[in-house]
């Protein structure tokens, strides 16, 4: 079963050709470490967001790699220079491959 | 007075957290990491290559209250031109049970080498990050966090 949640993703305002863009995303998934135990004692099996992309216009901008050490509902803040108005893809994917994607048009005046 | 009962004071309730935090570690936490095991992981991901202080800035809380959420931000400063750019950033909790914490790959359409996201600390510890430029130097800072109630789950 899909842990992914809602997605939130907001970009500073009038952006400006040849200027960065400053990107906040967040996506909701519980990233379990893998290090914490329930109440019986057992350990509950790791299940954490790997990857998180962003591309624009169809070309990657972003690439993380995440840890257990990032922290429940991963939330990132970047730049990317707005050189034209073009779909951004972003794109999270967990260690058991469900993905959850969300797309935002930057429109550059 | 009849009632005989002491006055409750402030540090009891104290010591009732502290020793409630520590069953709470002494439970749940796995072994933490030890600066050998981020040298390592350096060593892994770097090879030999010389790691230079400096060029890089980590704002992240001095004292964290909560382990679970830590807000850090990492900038380096460059033009990010297409000659002079940041390739990767990198980040590591030597204190973990795990020290690799984040691995980042920008280039020069990013504009500004700025990162900024949310950690887990399961105790208090060093944090360092690494950066990568596109002429292949190495580049490191580090800084110390306080860390009140541990992510009891990093």
């Amino acid at each position: 079963m899909s842990r992914f949640g809602k997605v939130w993703v907001r970009l500073s305002e009038n952006p400006k050709r040849g200027e960065p863009v400053e990107i906040r995303a967040m996506v909701v998934h519980p990233m379990e470490s893998g290090f914490r135990l329930d109440n019986v004692g057992h350990p509950i099996p790791r299940h954490i967001v790997s990857t998180f992309t962003c591309a624009y216009g169809g070309k990657d901008v972003f690439r993380a790699k995440l840890h257990p050490a990032i922290s429940t509902n991963p939330y990132f803040v970047f730049y990317v220079v707005a050189t034209q108005s073009a779909d951004l893809l972003f794109t999270w994917t967990d260690d058991r491959g469900e993905v959850a994607t969300h797309n935002v048009r930057l429109e550059v005046a | 007075m009849a009632n005989g009962a002491p006055p409750l004071r402030p540090g009891r309730r104290r010591a009732l957290r502290a020793i409630a935090a520590g069953a709470c570690l002494l439970v749940a936490r796995p072994s933490t990491g030890t600066p050998d095991e981020v040298a390592a992981a350096l060593r892994e991901t770097f090879g030999d290559r010389p790691i230079t202080p400096g060029r890089i800035k980590l704002e992240i809380p001095r004292l964290a209250e909560n382990g679970n959420i830590v807000p850090v931000t990492i900038t380096v400063e460059s033009p990010m031109s297409e000659q002079d750019y940041v390739k990767s950033i990198h980040l590591f909790a030597e204190r973990n049970p795990l020290p690799r914490v984040l691995d980042v790959e920008l280039g020069p359409h990013n504009g500004r080498a700025r990162v900024a996201t949310r950690i887990r600390l399961a105790v208090s510890q060093q944090v360092r990050a690494v950066t990568v430029m596109s002429d292949g130097t190495l580049w490191t800072t580090a800084a110390d966090v306080e860390v009140t109630v541990g992510g009891c789950d990093p």
